[in-house]
């Protein structure tokens, strides 16, 4: 009798455990789907034609857009990109193809180290490293901070999708003759070429949303900004100046802002997971 | 093919490897224009580009900070004191709210988390535990200007509609939820902080749990164990120390996270054991009175607390990796 209310009691746990970790994970996904709707409610309500063409108009006034912010964006990351990715990839190749042990195993380390480093800090490296020497904010600066953080990621998804290309390749050129140099920029390279293009957009997309290092580096402008010399208004900075104003019409851009970003990353990082599975079952790894 | 062919071929092959084969001025000469020492030094500088970068790094911050600390010494980080028109700094009370956020985002995620790391891994159907993870990745891609916005216009009226009066009725006669509640909070960083170190530690520990060989489950589940006694204790326990690395790796982004706490935390540097009370944190000063420092002191204060910050999360991160690599041989990629 004892024996089988035991059972019982133990079915019953397991039965309720489990369950429960089944509704914590609907409960966390749907955390997206609230994220996901409640900005297309909010943000596509208040998008117009407007957001996408105007200047921001000044404090009273309604209406007007952020299309310098838009540009500002595009602007910054471009640099972050040709500062980044370089250094990041050329880095992730010698650590899969030409790394001997010492050297290797610390820039394996320092890298991801590099990675842990919080955002405001990286902010702060590039405020000293740029904007205390010239004395004034700059798309160039915030170009920079997002560059710097945009290498470890770079580093580490090179080496690994050169990491899986299979050595038979590697040895079928050398065996050709081919230098080591042509065999990699010809075969194995172009062989992991979709895997690290997807890490780049990843990576691009992660650096897309980043505020925290521009709040000092490009600052912000309410007008556009030519060249890279001079503060720069990006669209993550403006949702963060937007949101805690006290006016409400810059409360609806700022929601509008943040739907047109979102989408914009999310757009990237499903695209980047689907070149990803496609080359997977084609074998193209 | 005749066999001094295939010798030739061999040596061929061997030849951009074979380095030290071949020696002298005229043979380096061959393979530098042959492109070969160019690829190689190439990608050995922009490899030591990133450790130049990283050394930089904290030399600046070192640099930087000079005269805050040689002024407060460690003083700064033990007195409470922040007032930059009288020029006295002291970190505690950011350091004390940067922990007190983390660590109940920690309270509040590490259960979720782990408890839909165990669906996940043990119990969906692999399909529809793909899916699900594709979802809880998505979150982590969510900028955190856009948390810090969801936090401020939907989180803390939810939170003072409901969460608060609750938590007042039940636990009111704690230190813990004394006090009125106006909203921006450091209970509502704690729980934007928790949302967003979610999808880590849920992907990181499901990694771990798939790591762990079938073996371990067959054996629990044949000596008559319940499908939830095999996975709590048996399954759990053997990735024991790669959860506690998912954790780490968890704290180590709170920390650091800046722009959503700015936006909800309350900006009020005190010392409270109130959760519905406002405090500060170190990336939150750092964010909001960089560009207002007006002397240097005041600068280089600002700095140190983003070097206590650097030390803070590289420690914590450190930690992380070590416990992760011990388990699996996973890459960890946040």
């Amino acid at each position: 009798m004892t024996e089988s209310t035991r059972l019982r009691s133990r079915h019953l746990i397991n039965n309720i455990m489990l369950g429960t970790t089944g509704v914590f994970t609907v409960f966390i996904a749907s955390v997206l789907l609230f994220i996901l709707g409640y900005l297309f409610f909010n943000g596509a309500r208040n998008l117009s034609f407007s957001f996408f063409t105007e200047l921001p108009k000044s404090t009273g006034e309604t209406g007007g857009g952020m299309a310098n912010a838009i540009v500002g964006s595009a602007k910054i990351l471009g640099m972050a990109t040709l500062i980044g990715v370089p250094v990041g990839f050329l880095g992730g190749v010698y650590l899969a193809e030409y790394g001997n042990k010492s050297f290797a195993f610390i820039v394996r380390y320092v890298t991801d180290l590099l990675n842990g480093v919080p955002s405001i800090v990286i902010g702060i490296f590039a405020y000293t490293l740029i904007v205390m020497k010239v004395k004034h904010f700059s798309a160039l600066a915030g170009g920079m901070a997002l560059g710097l953080m945009m290498i470890p990621i770079a580093v580490r998804s090179t080496e690994e999708f050169l990491r899986a290309v299979p050595n038979g390749l590697r040895e079928g050129a050398l065996a050709l003759g081919t230098p080591k140099w042509r065999a990699l920029a010809t075969v194995v390279i172009p062989a992991a070429k979709d895997g690290i293009i997807t890490g780049i957009m990843l990576n691009l997309a992660r650096v897309a949303g980043e505020t925290a290092p521009l709040l000092f580096t490009a600052l912000n402008n309410r007008y556009w900004s030519p060249g890279i010399n001079q503060p720069t208004s990006t669209l993550p900075v403006m949702i963060y100046t937007y949101a805690l104003s006290p006016y409400d019409d810059w409360h609806q851009q700022a929601w509008a802002a943040g739907f047109v970003l979102l989408m914009l990353i999310l757009a990237i990082n499903v695209t980047a997971r689907m070149i990803l599975n496609r080359s997977r079952f084609s074998g193209g790894r | 093919m005749n066999s001094s062919e295939t010798v030739a071929l061999q040596s061929e092959a061997r030849v951009p490897r074979g380095v030290k084969a071949r020696s002298g001025a005229r043979a380096f000469a061959l393979r530098f224009f042959s492109g070969d020492e160019i690829a190689r030094l190439l990608v050995t500088v922009s490899a030591a580009c990133i450790l130049l970068v990283t050394a930089l790094l904290v030399y600046e911050l070192w640099i930087n900070s000079h005269l805050s600390r040689e002024k407060f010494g460690w003083h700064f980080l033990g007195t409470q004191i922040w007032d930059p028109n009288a020029g006295q700094f002291g970190a505690l009370a950011f350091m004390f709210g940067t922990c007190v956020t983390s660590l109940l985002a920690l309270v509040i995620a590490v259960p979720l988390g782990v408890g839909s790391a165990i669906f996940l891994s043990e119990l969906a159907p692999p399909k529809l535990s793909n899916a699900l993870t594709f979802c809880i990745e998505l979150l982590a891609a969510v900028p955190s200007v856009i948390y810090g916005l969801l936090g401020v216009f939907v989180m803390m009226p939810l939170i003072k509609s409901y969460l608060h009066p609750g938590l007042k009725a039940a636990l009111g006669w704690t230190p813990l939820f004394g006090g009125p509640f106006y909203g921006p909070s450091m209970l509502a960083a704690g729980i934007v902080l928790a949302v967003m170190i979610l999808p880590f530690i849920v992907s990181v520990s499901r990694q771990v749990l798939l790591a762990v060989p079938n073996d371990q489950r067959e054996g629990a589940l044949a000596l008559g164990a319940t499908k939830w006694e095999s996975t709590w204790k048996v399954v759990v326990p053997y990735a024991k120390r790669g959860i506690y690395g998912s954790v780490f790796l968890a704290l180590a982004r709170a920390l650091g996270e800046t722009m959503a706490v700015t936006m909800v935390v309350g900006n009020t540097p005190q010392i409270k054991a109130s959760l519905f009370a406002p405090g500060y944190s170190i990336a939150a000063v750092i964010a909001n009175e960089f560009t207002e420092a007006t002397y240097d002191l005041y600068v280089h204060a600002l700095i140190e607390l983003g070097l206590v910050l650097f030390a803070l999360t590289i420690i914590i991160n450190g930690l992380a990796r070590i416990l992760v690599s011990s388990t699996s041989k996973f890459s960890v990629n946040a």
